[in-house]
């Protein structure tokens, strides 16, 4: 990798203290199916009265990254500006056959299977463009998985503000515990988006990490 | 003989190599089939563009992808974090229809390697 920009991505952090900007760009990082769109769609609803995108069961229904600019966001008395990009999942393997399993026959299944690789590689692409990430986990999922290793490990090497999201609490397999267990030293906030659940302390995570 | 071929990486040689050709070695055989474990692992940022090039390989047809078994980084110093390059850990990455993972702890991985159908 080139000395100047890993320079950039080291030192970055130092100039953003000086230089800070007056709306943050946050990523929204996770999995297939962590409930990203869901989380994107329940900030935009609560902060703007829209929505950012279609949320569904199958796997990699968001396959083109969504950018919301000019979110405010106001916690006691605090306010919080946003440009929120909302990423296709990320995935180590993309397996159309996965697909027919919810009904897609097999044209429509490869063609979502292709737009899917394309989206991941998308999304890799806006971590050098982002001021923060929000990652989201399913609460009922093992958080040890390649994706949400390999997202952790990028943030810390560029310095970026993380803020996990233990997401879909409401399911009774939930267990945040076990991603704060996995992530010791990076905050988690457990919510569900799905269901507005602890979204409001969420929204003070946000201004706490992020403003 | 029926089998999988497991490549073994040394430290010493992931360090003589640059990041491109690294990755170049571990598409090419994990697209053969082969399952390559690498002493010192990958940075983080190598692990992002390792799933990018995957993207760029994946067929649809023989080849979907990567199956990655590795620990966390350890967290350095506050100047080592700074200045130091960034150490990867033990890794064995394989193809996705040969290697699965079964159980992933902090510290422990149980995974299994499949032969072909």
């Amino acid at each position: 990798m080139g000395l100047i920009l890993r320079l950039k991505r080291r030192f970055g952090f130092i100039f953003k203290w000086f230089f800070k900007k007056d709306k943050m760009r946050i990523g929204i990082y996770g999995p297939p199916n962590a409930g990203k769109t869901t989380l994107a769609n329940r900030i935009l609803r609560d902060w703007t009265g829209d929505i950012m995108g279609s949320a569904s069961e199958v796997p990699h229904e968001t396959r083109r990254s969504r950018l919301r600019e000019g979110v405010r966001i106001e916690v006691d008395g605090k306010s919080l500006d946003l440009d929120i990009i909302d990423t296709p999942g990320l995935a180590t393997k993309i397996d159309f056959h996965e697909f027919l399993k919810y009904g897609l026959d097999e044209t429509e299944a490869k063609r979502r299977a292709k737009e899917a690789t394309e989206g991941v590689i998308e999304a890799i692409k806006w971590l050098d463009d982002l001021d923060g990430i929000l990652l989201v986990m399913d609460s009922a999922d093992d958080p040890f998985t390649q994706v949400n290793v390999t997202v952790v490990g990028n943030i810390e090497a560029r310095n970026l503000p993380l803020l996990i999201v233990a997401n879909k609490i409401d399911l009774p397999a939930a267990s945040p515990a076990r991603i704060k267990s996995a992530f010791p030293q990076h905050p988690v906030v457990p919510i569900s988006a799905l269901k507005g659940l602890n979204i409001d302390s969420l929204y003070k995570s946000l201004a706490d990490r992020f403003g | 003989m029926e089998g999988v071929q497991l490549n073994m990486v040394s430290r010493e040689r992931l360090d003589r190599m640059a990041s491109m050709e690294k990755l170049r070695m571990i598409i090419d055989e994990v697209k053969s089939g082969r399952i390559i474990v690498l002493e010192s692992g990958l940075s983080p940022e190598e692990e992002a563009k390792l799933i990018e090039m995957t993207m760029v390989e994946i067929d649809h047809e023989k080849f979907v992808g990567i199956e990655v078994e590795t620990y966390r980084q350890k967290t350095g110093s506050f100047l080592g974090r700074l200045f130091g390059k960034p150490k990867g850990r033990l890794t064995v990455i394989g193809p996705a229809n040969r290697l699965e993972t079964l159980h992933r702890q902090s510290d422990f991985i149980t995974a299994m390697v499949k032969f072909e159908d």
